[in-house]
């Protein structure tokens, strides 16, 4: 087996160019099962943990030509795909709160301190804890290739099938660009015990008020990892009708539960060995409406702190 | 395809020619015979293989030997000054938190991890407050950050206060 250990994100798309054979590696969490258990034998291994390029967090202003994604004026947070999500625990929570909490969730410990969102967009698993709340928020995933140079992809665009993306074999990715959070964020997930288990099924939401928006994303409960637009857009709506986005009032009775009814009519779960496909859908529901409850409150918090 | 590297561990320089598929857990255990890291699972699930890299800690049976550079390697052996054991040595002896003692090394380098970690403010899934400067070790964080660490023999029940102890001792619990 090769091992190609570029030192530049240059020469890391001129050996990706080269070689669509290798497998691209970063905090290796992933790749290094499948290698331990044979269950694959790449020709070659492109290691990514030296390009220093990938290890890096920049804050991108509105106007910074990232367009749709930073909301009105925001600011988008350009998250190298090797930053391990030990530094989004560290560094983000309070910019990127729904991505750092899911990355919380990650594995275990010593997993966080090496996996990469680049890795997780790059295995693009329909389990992977970093999707949903890179849908919820609307992210971009920046790709790029020597040949034809950046690409820009948007989260719910980038996951093609299971375990597939839309990635072209000369292309890597560089980073993820995430919206910073202008409202509440929140992440669940259900499994067998906290650490070190496949999520059973997952969901994250994140409340726009900039826009007036709901965003959501759906984990382990489809072929992909996938929004629930009729979800959110039934809640903007409501929220938008009521007023409520305004007065920051209490959410009617069984808004929440309709939520969660219309997140889990979006997924196609299966029946697998983790869960059955009735569990994964009814467990939506429940983590779309106690999620949406605890943002809500968080927004009215938010007020409440300002007045 | 075999690669020339030298790796630190314990703060000794061994340098060793590696085939490129070669896990750091099987270059020290295989190659330069330093065996406190077990191999329990080899994909990440049980922690047995947890080492410290620049005073991180990472299973070790998921990172490639020839990926190490010049990080500096810890095993639980290397926490031990000159033959010294270190207050987590101690402690889990003291509160006899193993029973069959495969999973200790791994056990051990993870708890320093996690007294560096509490340190340095990083919060976890149970902290209440996420924004917080400073974490403390209760026992529901030691739980928590304990939990990549498997022990079959369940002595979870000792091995908290063993680590609750020195987290005391060094400031990270009331």
């Amino acid at each position: 087996m090769d091992f190609l250990q570029p030192t530049s994100w240059a020469d890391a798309l001129a050996v990706r160019a080269e070689r669509s054979d290798a497998v691209p590696i970063a905090g290796g969490t992933d790749v290094m099962v499948d290698l331990n258990f044979d269950r694959r034998r790449p020709g070659a291994l492109l290691d990514l943990g030296r390009v220093p390029e990938l290890r890096e967090w920049t804050v991108e202003d509105g106007t910074g030509g990232v367009g749709a994604t930073g909301g009105v004026g925001g600011s988008t947070v350009r998250l190298g795909a090797g930053v391990p999500y030990s530094r989004i625990i560290d560094d983000l929570g309070a910019r990127l709160p729904g991505l750092a909490m899911a990355a919380r969730t990650v594995g275990s410990p010593q997993i966080r301190i090496r996996g990469t969102v680049g890795g997780n967009l790059g295995s693009a698993s329909p389990a992977g804890d970093a999707h949903p709340p890179l849908l919820a928020a609307g992210a971009v995933v920046e790709v790029e290739s020597a040949a034809r140079g950046v690409r820009r992809i948007p989260a719910a665009e980038f996951f093609t099938g299971v375990k597939r993306n839309a990635l072209e074999p000369d292309e890597l990715i560089a980073a993820v660009l995430v919206p910073e959070a202008v409202g509440p964020q929140q992440f669940c997930k259900v499994g067998t015990r906290n650490a070190m288990v496949i999520a059973v099924s997952a969901f994250a939401c994140a409340l726009h008020p900039d826009r007036r928006a709901v965003g959501t994303g759906i984990g382990s409960a489809a072929p992909t990892p996938r929004r629930a637009p009729e979800a959110e857009e039934f809640l903007a709506g409501e929220l938008e009708s009521a007023g409520l986005w305004e007065s920051r009032g209490d959410l009617p009775d069984g808004l929440a539960r309709a939520f969660g009814e219309r997140v889990a009519a979006a997924a196609s779960p299966i029946d697998d060995v983790r869960g059955s496909a009735a569990y994964r859908r009814h467990s939506l529901a429940v983590m779309a409406r106690r999620s949406v409850t605890w943002a809500w409150a968080e927004y009215q918090q938010d007020l409440r702190k300002a007045a | 395809m075999d690669s020339q590297i030298t790796l630190r561990v314990d703060g000794a320089a061994h340098p060793l020619a590696v085939d490129t598929r070669t896990t750091l857990l099987d270059a020290l255990r295989e190659r330069l015979r330093i065996t406190s890291p077990k191999k329990g699972c080899d994909h990440g699930q049980c922690g047995a293989c947890t080492v410290l890299l620049d005073g991180r800690r990472v299973n070790s049976c998921l990172v490639l030997a020839v990926t190490v550079g010049d990080a500096e390697v810890t095993t639980s052996d290397g926490l031990a000054v000159d033959d010294v054991p270190h207050a987590l040595h101690r402690s889990f002896v003291e509160h006899d938190a193993f029973q069959c003692g495969y999973c200790t090394p791994g056990q051990v380098c993870s708890a320093a991890g996690i007294l560096a970690e509490a340190r340095a403010g990083w919060p976890s899934a149970v902290t209440p407050d996420v924004a917080a400067d400073t974490v403390e070790l209760t026992d529901d964080e030691i739980r928590e950050r304990m939990s990549g660490n498997l022990c079959r023999c369940a002595a979870y029940a000792n091995i908290v206060p063993a680590v609750a102890d020195v987290a005391r001792a060094e400031g990270v619990r009331r």
